[in-house]
């Protein structure tokens, strides 16, 4: 009854917005929310089929985009007051705030939205509707599991080692390309005093900047990379892999909350999607599909709960958005990997 | 019981009028309140929020360092926070170089216009943001470094939610309590009222316990308030005593005085209806006529009496002049049928002698003091009117003895059945000039003097304070 169909665009024309692939959730002649999105459309898809299967007359057509690609076409968007997309849902959390802050959004509240916790939601206008931790993954055949990092010290270590198997096999978010990869760093440069002890260790690794969580998890399961950090849990558990082990740090791991937000003329039916999104039913889809409830990596099973660190939708994001501040940090960064010679 | 009826509707609507009073109070006053604890909410709110702007923009300024010729802020996430505390309300930031040319922040947000600015003070100043009312402080900071020299000016503004919230939010408290007490002071009052009018409940049923005929004084305790109402009302009580009184005296009066005198009439007309002789038959009729005249002058003062006490209880005092009440006594030449013959005198002087009483009570008095002396006494008869010492006094004097000593004693009282019997009406006449005198609270007075017996009616005297 409900199709599914799935088309993935080869990146051809559009200079600036690269649209990755789109699909279509419903059927033909209902009224389809157009849903932009970061996410991947096979973890998404699930949630949006149990949506469009519990209102037979909406459809969803899924957008899915780079983060800063969204972040810019919503901000054109906007400042055009054309009505783009009928909603937002990124990970770069710090770009939808900015957006909200820049008046970008319409507000909406709900029984679903207002049980949200403060740390979840801001001024009715963006909503956190996932909970998903940022992990360390590694490759199981090529790291001895008392080389295993528990913690970022332990990966402080290991890359201090000088080891020459760990030259170049260690990546991370390309922080330039994805806005998520740069939410994360900002998060660890203001969560601990590591971070420029773990810039100089990826620097001395030669650590590599890449780009895209599943690229990623990809690498470190054919042994490309020894090991991945700050990568989304979810996305790991979502393709588990055998060869692929998880860690959460036990000093601390962030946790993300892929942010929601109907744009300024965004039709009335994406409340209608925030509401399932937000509700039992939308929550426990998405649990399936990992993107949100307790994880389950056999490796760090019992997070201490102080190591629990949630990214929290504020506006005190917007100072990871500040162009001076994202200047400085991305300098620092380059610095970093560009003595360890970007691929 | 019937009559009780109108006594709790009564009560009702007056706790009802206190109610909407104080409701009308609480109405007026609630507005007054909510008027001002919102300019005092507004102002409270303005303070305090500026507070967290102004600590934010100096938060951003203190960071602000020259890097390679280009100031540079490395943005402090407690700025953030401070603003944070007004958690649901958008953020607009901008540091601007001496041109004004963008460093860092939302274009859209401009600095301070130069009008509002002055040198090293920060500048509050309202705005928008993205088209929604908001509150900008700009603040500058100077540097005169090698390769930068001239002001960076950091603005900070934020929308005004967590403002009016919290105005509101004072004004909402000011209001509760406002209610609170508005409430309380209206039960309150109900309480005094009720309990202030639990005496006329007292006093109601006191009323209706009581004997039709029992006109005495009521002595229960009242509040002072509620005293003023009792008191008029025993002293209408004592008045309609007064009055039955007198009516009753009346009654049984006439019925005693006029039985004998209609007795010996009837006798009188019986036996000249038997009398056979024509001339003693005549001489009887004469008689008979005499009589019944007299009866009538009975009659007379009798009513005259009644209307005096009447009158001195009912109708108002007024200023008179008792020369007047003199003269018209003079003129009206009773004395030529009384009398005729007899010399009369008037005896008043060029001044006013003014009292307050009843015109027609004294005439009455004055009338039958001067009969009295007719009939009875010896010519020549006068009437005068003389002041002594803030005392008026009225007076009549015939060249008699006057009546005998024991005759004195007892004169004045209302019966006097002597002079009933007889037919004559001295006795009613004096009680009749005793009951004004006492009326208006003078006396009478009886003496002998030189030129003879003088009877006077002596008043106070209006003075200039009690007219």
């Amino acid at each position: 009854m409900i199709r599914a169909i799935l088309l993935a665009l080869a990146l051809l024309t559009l200079p600036a917005a690269a649209q990755e692939a789109r699909a279509r959730f419903g059927a033909d002649g209902a009224t389809a929310i157009r849903l932009r999105s970061t996410t991947d459309i096979a973890i998404l898809g699930p949630t949006l089929e149990a949506f469009v299967a519990r209102n037979p007359g909406l459809a969803v057509d899924y957008e899915q985009w780079g983060s800063n690609d969204l972040y810019a076409l919503a901000l054109q968007d906007c400042e055009a007051s054309r009505s783009g997309a009928d909603a937002l849902l990124s990970s770069a959390v710090h770009q939808m705030v900015e957006l909200v802050n820049f008046g970008c959004a319409s507000p909406y509240r709900s029984a679903e939205t207002l049980a949200l916790p403060d740390a979840r939601r801001w001024r009715d206008e963006i909503w956190g509707i996932t909970h998903e931790a940022a992990v360390i993954v590694y490759n199981r055949a090529l790291l001895p599991p008392e080389d295993v990092p528990q913690t970022r010290f332990d990966l402080l270590d290991l890359m201090r080692r000088d080891d020459p198997r760990h030259r170049g096999r260690i990546a991370t978010y390309d922080i330039e390309a994805s806005g998520l990869g740069y939410l994360f760093a900002y998060a660890d440069s203001l969560e601990a005093s590591t971070f420029g002890a773990l810039l100089e260790g990826f620097a001395r690794a030669e650590a590599v900047a890449t780009c895209c969580s599943a690229e990623i998890i990809q690498g470190v399961a054919e042994g490309r990379y020894l090991l991945a950090y700050n990568v989304l849990g979810s996305y790991v558990e979502a393709n588990r892999r055998e060869s692929v082990g998880v860690v959460r740090p036990r000093d601390y791991t962030l946790f993300l909350s892929r942010a929601y937000m109907i744009p300024k003329g965004g039709a009335p039916e994406a409340a209608l999607l925030l509401d399932f999104l937000l509700s039992p039913e939308g929550q426990q889809r998405l649990t399936e599909s990992r993107l949100t409830g307790p994880g389950r990596d056999p490796d760090t099973s019992g997070l201490p709960e102080s190591a629990e660190r949630p990214i929290p939708i504020s506006p005190e994001l917007l100072v990871a958005r500040d162009a001076q501040k994202r200047g400085r940090f991305i300098a620092r960064w380059r610095d970093t990997f560009g003595r360890a010679a970007l691929p | 019981m019937i009559e009780a009826s109108p006594l709790p509707r009564a009560e009702r609507s007056l706790g009802l009028r206190v109610a909407l009073g104080v409701l009308s109070l609480l109405l007026v006053g609630g507005i007054v309140v909510a008027l001002a604890s919102f300019g005092y909410g507004r102002q409270a709110a303005r303070t305090a929020f500026d507070r967290l702007l102004l600590g934010s923009a100096n938060d951003i300024a203190e960071t602000i360092t020259i890097e390679a010729g280009e100031p540079m802020a490395d943005l402090p996430v407690s700025a953030f926070q401070l603003l944070g505390l007004a958690a649901q309300d958008r953020i607009g930031y901008a540091l601007r170089d001496a041109e004004g040319r963008l460093l860092t922040g939302h274009a859209t947000v401009q600095p301070a216009p130069p009008a509002r600015s002055q040198p090293g003070r920060p500048a509050f100043f309202d705005g928008t943001l993205q088209g929604e009312a908001a509150r900008f402080v700009t603040l500058t900071r100077r540097f005169a470094e090698r390769d930068y020299s001239g002001a960076v000016t950091v603005t900070v503004g934020q929308t005004l939610l967590a403002r009016n919230d919290m105005a509101l939010g004072l004004t909402r408290n000011a209001l509760i309590v406002t209610a609170l007490g508005g409430i309380a002071l209206m039960v309150l009052a109900l309480v005094v009222i009720r309990r202030a009018l639990r005496p006329l409940d007292r006093i109601a049923a006191e009323l209706l316990a009581r004997d039709p005929y029992d006109l005495t004084p009521m002595e229960a305790p009242v509040p002072a308030e509620v005293g003023v109402m009792l008191g008029a009302m025993n002293r209408f009580m004592r008045r309609l005593d007064r009055q039955v009184g007198s009516m009753r005296n009346l009654i049984s009066d006439t019925a005693h005085q006029l039985r004998t005198p209609v007795a010996a009439l009837r006798v009188q007309a019986e036996l000249a209806a038997d009398e056979p002789d024509a001339e003693k038959r005549g001489q009887m009729l004469e008689r008979l006529a005499r009589r019944s005249r007299s009866l009538g002058d009975l009659l007379d003062q009798m009513l005259s009496r009644a209307l005096v006490i009447h009158r001195t209880d009912s109708v108002p005092r007024q200023p008179v002049d008792l020369r007047d009440i003199a003269l018209a006594v003079f003129e009206t030449q009773d004395h030529e049928l009384l009398a005729p013959g007899t010399a009369v005198e008037l005896e008043i002087g060029p001044d006013p002698v003014e009292v307050l009483a009843d015109e027609m009570s004294l005439i009455e008095a004055a009338k039958n003091m001067f009969n009295n002396a007719l009939r009875h006494g010896a010519a020549p008869v006068r009437i005068g009117v003389e002041a002594q010492d803030g005392r008026a006094a009225l007076w009549v004097e015939d060249a008699g003895q006057g009546p005998p000593p024991e005759l004195l004693e007892r004169i004045g009282a209302r019966f006097e059945r002597s002079a009933a019997s007889r037919g004559q009406s001295a006795g009613l006449g004096l009680s009749i000039l005793r009951a004004v005198a006492e009326a208006f609270e003078g006396e009478v007075r009886f003496g002998h003097s030189a030129a003879g017996f003088r009877v006077s009616l002596i008043l106070p005297q209006m003075t200039e304070a009690s007219r």
